[in-house]
C-alpha cells in the first residue's frame, strides 16, 4: 500500500525516577511540573516510524491528553519523527477514567482525520490501567489486536505476533485497526539533533474536551471515587552484608535454615 | 448493597481451569452466594473442576474459530446483560484476554473499570476495589458510583484459592454476536513456548537476574542455580526489553507477580516496577553491588557484592551438596 496514515497515542507522564505523590485535596496522581514522554510510548512511536517507511512513505502523528497544556514529551516523539500532535488539555479532564480518557482520544484520532492504523503501548507507566487501547478500539469500532510483539503490513493485513500467557499467537488483521505494542517491540531511535530542532516547528494542535464534544469528563464523569488511602504494611529489611569472598556461605545456611536444600 | 450475582471470567484447558480463575471463583463466593463462571471457549470441559471452586453454572460460548477472544467474549457478556441476565459485579483476571475483555465490555455497557486491584469488598452501600500503588506501599481504595455491573481486575495470587465442594457447575451455551469488521482479526496459528521445571508463577523458589548481570550470557548463571534449586529463572523488565529473555520470564507490574518461598534477586536494583511482582516472596535474597539499591530495602538476607564472583561460588557450593 502506499501511504500510510498512522495516529500514536502517548502519554506525558512524571519522571518515573522521582517519587509519585498524590494531590492532598483530591489523591489524584499528582501530574505536575515537567512531563516527559513515557518511555512505553517511545516503541509505538519508532513502529509507526518504521512502518510508514515500510509502505513507501505516509505519516505519523501523536495525539496525548495531558494537564497544563504540557507538550515536552510530545515534542520528543516529534523530534523522532512525527509529523504534527493533537493535545487535548482541558483542567475539566481531571480525575477522568480511563473510560473517559479513551473516549477523548478516540475523538482527538478522528480530528486527525481517520487513520488506517492506531498505535498505543499496553499500559501507561504512571497510571497502568491497561484498558485505554482496547477501550479506544471499542469506541472507533476497530479490531485491535493488543500486546504484539513483533508487527508487519503486508498487501494491506497486519500480520502480528501477539503476546500469550503460553507463548504466543500470530494474528492477521486488515486495516483500519488499533495495535497495543509492548516494550522491546522496536529499539525506539535517540532523536538527532536537526530532529530537536525541527520539533520546535512542528504543529501541536490543542484542543478541549469541548471542542471534541466529549461530556461529562473529570470527576463528574468518572464511575469511581476515592474511597480510601492507606499505608501498606512494610517489609523490613533483614541482615544486609558485604561480601568478603565467602558471603555465599550464608545464602547456603540461609537456604539451610529454610529447608529448600 | 446486596450482592446477588457475581460473574468470574474463567480461564482454563483440558479440564482444569487456570489457578487464577480459581482465586477469583474463591473470593467471589465471599460476595454473593449466587456465583457463575463465563468461559470464553469450551466451558462444558470446565464445568465439574468450576463447580468445585463454587461456580453455580458456567456459560460457554464454545469455540471461537479463531476470533480475538476480547471481541467475542465482551460482546457475548453485553447481549446477555441487555437481556436482562445482569450480574452485579464481575472479576476479571489481570491477563491478556481479562484485560482485553474488560475493556471492550467497559464501552459497551458505559461503566468503569477499575484494574491491578489486590482485592474487593462491600462497604455498606458501595463496592470498593483496592489497588496498590508506588511500588505497594500504599494503598489505594476507590469506590463504584456508577450503575453496575461493575468491572474489576485483580492481580494473580490476590486471594488464597480453596474448594467449596460444589456440584458441577451447570453448563449455560451463550451466543456471540457477529461483531462485523471489530472482530476481523484472527488468530492463525498458536506458539507455546516450552519450558523445563516449575512455571515462574507456582515456583516455590525464583532466582531472577537483572542488568547486573552485565551480558547475555551471563543470564546462564541464573538458570543454572534455579535448576538447582528445582526453581523457576526469572528476570527484571530492563533484561527482558534488551532481549536477553523472552517476556514470559519477566517478574513484576507489567509481567508476573510471584510468590514463592524464597526470591533470589541477582544483578537487580530493585524498581518500582520490579517489586510490585516479587514483594509478596516469604524469603528475598538479594545480591547486588550498590549497597544503597532498594532491593536490601526488602531483603531478609542482602549481599552487597558482585554477582559473578558470588553466584558461580554459591552453584559450586551447592553442587558439592548434591
Amino acid at each position: 500500500m502506499n501511504g500510510m496514515k498512522i495516529v500514536v497515542c502517548v502519554k506525558q507522564i512524571p519522571d518515573p525516577a522521582t517519587p509519585g505523590s498524590l494531590d492532598p485535596s483530591t489523591n489524584a496522581l499528582l501530574r505536575s511540573g515537567k512531563l516527559i514522554l513515557d518511555d512505553s510510548d517511545a516503541y509505538g512511536v519508532e513502529m509507526a516510524l518504521q512502518l510508514a517507511t515500510a509502505a513507501g512513505g505516509g505519516e505519523v502523528s501523536i495525539v496525548s491528553m495531558a494537564p497544563n497544556g504540557e507538550m515536552s514529551g510530545m515534542r520528543t516523539a516529534l523530534a523522532m519523527g512525527a509529523v504534527r500532535g493533537v493535545l487535548v488539555s482541558d483542567p475539566a479532564l481531571a480525575g477522568s477514567d480511563a473510560l473517559t480518557t479513551a473516549k477523548v482520544l478516540a475523538a482527538a484520532i478522528q480530528k486527525v482525520g481517520t487513520p488506517d492504523l492506531v498505535i498505543a503501548a499496553t499500559e501507561s507507566t504512571d497510571g497502568y490501567t491497561g484498558t485505554v487501547p482496547e477501550q479506544i478500539a471499542e469506541v472507533l469500532g476497530l479490531p485491535s489486536v493488543t500486546f504484539a510483539k513483533k508487527v508487519k503490513v503486508e498487501g494491506g493485513t497486519l500480520k502480528i505476533d501477539r503476546q500469550t500467557e503460553a507463548g504466543y499467537d500470530e494474528v492477521e488483521c486488515p486495516l483500519p485497526a488499533l495495535v497495543s505494542v509492548t516494550a522491546g517491540v522496536v529499539e525506539p531511535r535517540y532523536p538527532s539533533f536537526k530532529g530537536i530542532m525541527d520539533a520546535k516547528k512542528k504543529e501541536i494542535v490543542t484542543l478541549t474536551a469541548a471542542d471534541l464534544g466529549v461530556s461529562p469528563v473529570g470527576w463528574s464523569g468518572a464511575g469511581q471515587k476515592v474511597s480510601s488511602v492507606s499505608q501498606a504494611e512494610a517489609r523490613k529489611a533483614g541482615q544486609v552484608i558485604e561480601d568478603d569472598g565467602e558471603a555465599f556461605g550464608k545464602i547456603v545456611a540461609f537456604l539451610e535454615t529454610l529447608k529448600v536444600i | 448493597m446486596t450482592v446477588n450475582h457475581v460473574w468470574v471470567f474463567a480461564q482454563g484447558t483440558n479440564g482444569n481451569p487456570t489457578s487464577f480463575t480459581a482465586e477469583l471463583l474463591t473470593k467471589a463466593r465471599g460476595l454473593s452466594d449466587n456465583v457463575s463462571a463465563f468461559v470464553a471457549g469450551d466451558g462444558a470441559s470446565l464445568a465439574a473442576a468450576l463447580g468445585k471452586f463454587g461456580a453455580k453454572k458456567v456459560y460457554s460460548t464454545g469455540d471461537l474459530g479463531g476470533r480475538l477472544v476480547g471481541v467475542a467474549a465482551a460482546s457475548a457478556m453485553a447481549a446477555m446483560i441487555a437481556g436482562g441476565n445482569k450480574p452485579d459485579i464481575i472479576l476479571f483476571p489481570q491477563n491478556y484476554d481479562g484485560r482485553d475483555t474488560l475493556a471492550r465490555l467497559s464501552v459497551k455497557l458505559g461503566v468503569t473499570v477499575l484494574t491491578n486491584n489486590i482485592d474487593i469488598s462491600v462497604n455498606g452501600s458501595e463496592v470498593v476495589a483496592t489497588t496498590p500503588i508506588f511500588g505497594g506501599n500504599v494503598l489505594f481504595a476507590t469506590a463504584f458510583t456508577g450503575n453496575g455491573p461493575h468491572l474489576a481486575s485483580f492481580r494473580p495470587k490476590s486471594f488464597a484459592a480453596e474448594e467449596s465442594g460444589g456440584a458441577p457447575a451447570e453448563v449455560v451455551a451463550v451466543t456471540v454476536p457477529d461483531d462485523g469488521k471489530t472482530a476481523a482479526a484472527k488468530v492463525t496459528a498458536v506458539h507455546v513456548e516450552e519450558t523445563s521445571g516449575p512455571k515462574l508463577d507456582e515456583a516455590n523458589i525464583v532466582v531472577s537476574g537483572g542488568r547486573g548481570l552485565g551480558e547475555s550470557k551471563n543470564y546462564a548463571l541464573v538458570e543454572e542455580l534455579a535448576k538447582l534449586l528445582h526453581g523457576a529463572p526469572g528476570a527484571s523488565r530492563a533484561i527482558v526489553d534488551a532481549g536477553w529473555v523472552p517476556y514470559s520470564y519477566q517478574v513484576g507490574q507489567t509481567g508476573k507477580v510471584v510468590k514463592p518461598s524464597v526470591y533470589i534477586a541477582a544483578g537487580i536494583s530493585g524498581a518500582t516496577q520490579h517489586m510490585v511482582g516479587m514483594k509478596g516472596s516469604k524469603n528475598i535474597i538479594a545480591i547486588n553491588k550498590d549497597k544503597e539499591a532498594p532491593i536490601f530495602a526488602v531483603a531478609d538476607l542482602g549481599i552487597v557484592g558482585d554477582v559473578h564472583k558470588v553466584l558461580p561460588k554459591l552453584i559450586e557450593a551447592l553442587k558439592s551438596r548434591s
